[in-house]
């Protein structure tokens, strides 16, 4: 009996010492998104390159699409790049939401570097950013046929990221009937 | 000496400097204050071991002139703190709300130090309680002692 309560606060210390180690692993930048399984909440964004329709909340219906925010002075945002260019070449839909950036900056940015989206918004205020729980660029939602927030990215895409997460579920909210 | 008084005193009464701009700064010296309040009771998520008060950010200025902005419409604190918790989540509060998802860390530490208290005292008493046995001798300890002790034992 007295080996049981010498190992208890041992076994403790262990299992709290198991904790931190585990912790310590995990990244406090990747906060979830309470956006999750949510509608988007409804925004409605003039086009960077003016004269064009923007981009509304209400644009996301019909299939599944990508809303990825991004700003021409981002420099992960660049590191992504080509990746959205690559996945708009597989007839993947993404919308491109400009934060914090004026509309002129990232019509340019779009035009040196390649446009994947099929529709930009402005958000030069950052309201919508807010109203989406951006805290920093690129950011990434992947958003449903119904116009729901499955998936977050914080971070710029990765190829492993597409491979493994985003890809399948993408896939999977396709062929949901 | 008087002189280092009075510095002593005046960085006493010296108020804590924050990253809010005169310009982001409310007419109303109520709500500005109410805004303050609530301001450091708020993580800035992208600095995030600072509140939106001390931190320069450009998120943080964001969120401050938006908390303000609430205020204005007439949000109560709870209300202005619901409305930014709906969008970046409870780890925008600073002190964790208390829910079953955070019951461990509320609790953890004291429960620890309960749980140490009482292993501490089990342990102490059977060190006492043990003391206070008296064990016969076996008789072959019997004849060892009597040997070593010497025949005068009584």
């Amino acid at each position: 009996m007295n080996r049981v309560i010498f190992a208890l606060p041992v076994f403790a210390f262990a299992v709290i010492a198991l904790t931190f180690v585990l912790g310590l692993g995990r990244d406090p930048s990747n906060l979830p998104s309470t956006l999750i399984d949510q509608p988007l909440p409804s925004f409605a964004l003039p086009s960077v390159f003016g004269g064009e329709p923007g981009l509304r909340s209400r644009d996301f219906r019909g299939k599944p699409m990508l809303l990825n925010v991004f700003a021409s002075w981002c420099v992960s945002c660049r590191v992504e790049h080509p990746i959205l260019l690559q996945l708009k070449s597989q007839g993947i839909a993404i919308q491109g939401l400009d934060w914090k950036d004026s509309a002129s900056a990232g019509a340019t940015y779009l035009r040196e570097n390649g446009d994947p989206y099929s529709k930009v918004g402005n958000d030069q205020a950052g309201a919508t950013g807010i109203d989406l729980g951006v805290a920093g660029v690129p950011e990434t939602f992947l958003v449903d046929r119904f116009g729901k927030v499955r998936f977050k990215q914080i971070g710029p895409i990765g190829p492993d990221d597409w491979k493994k997460t985003i890809g399948p579920l993408m896939d999977r909210l396709n062929s949901a009937t | 000496m008087s002189r280092y008084l009075l510095t002593f005193a005046l960085l006493l009464v010296a108020g804590r400097a924050g990253a809010v701009l005169p310009d982001e700064q409310l007419a109303d010296p109520k709500l500005e204050s109410r805004a303050r309040h609530i301001s450091q009771e708020l993580r800035c998520v992208v600095c995030q071991n600072q509140t939106i008060d001390d931190s320069d950010a450009p998120l943080a200025h964001d969120l401050r002139i938006l908390l303000r902005q609430r205020l204005l419409r007439g949000d109560s604190d709870a209300a202005a703190e619901a409305f930014l918790v709906k969008r970046y989540g409870t780890y925008v509060l600073l002190q964790p709300p208390f829910e079953t998802e955070t019951l461990l860390l509320w609790l953890g530490p004291a429960g620890l130090l309960l749980a140490g208290s009482v292993g501490l005292a089990v342990y102490l008493s059977r060190r006492n309680m043990a003391a206070l046995k008296v064990v016969p001798l076996s008789p072959n300890e019997e004849r060892t002692a009597t040997r070593l002790l010497g025949p005068s034992e009584a």
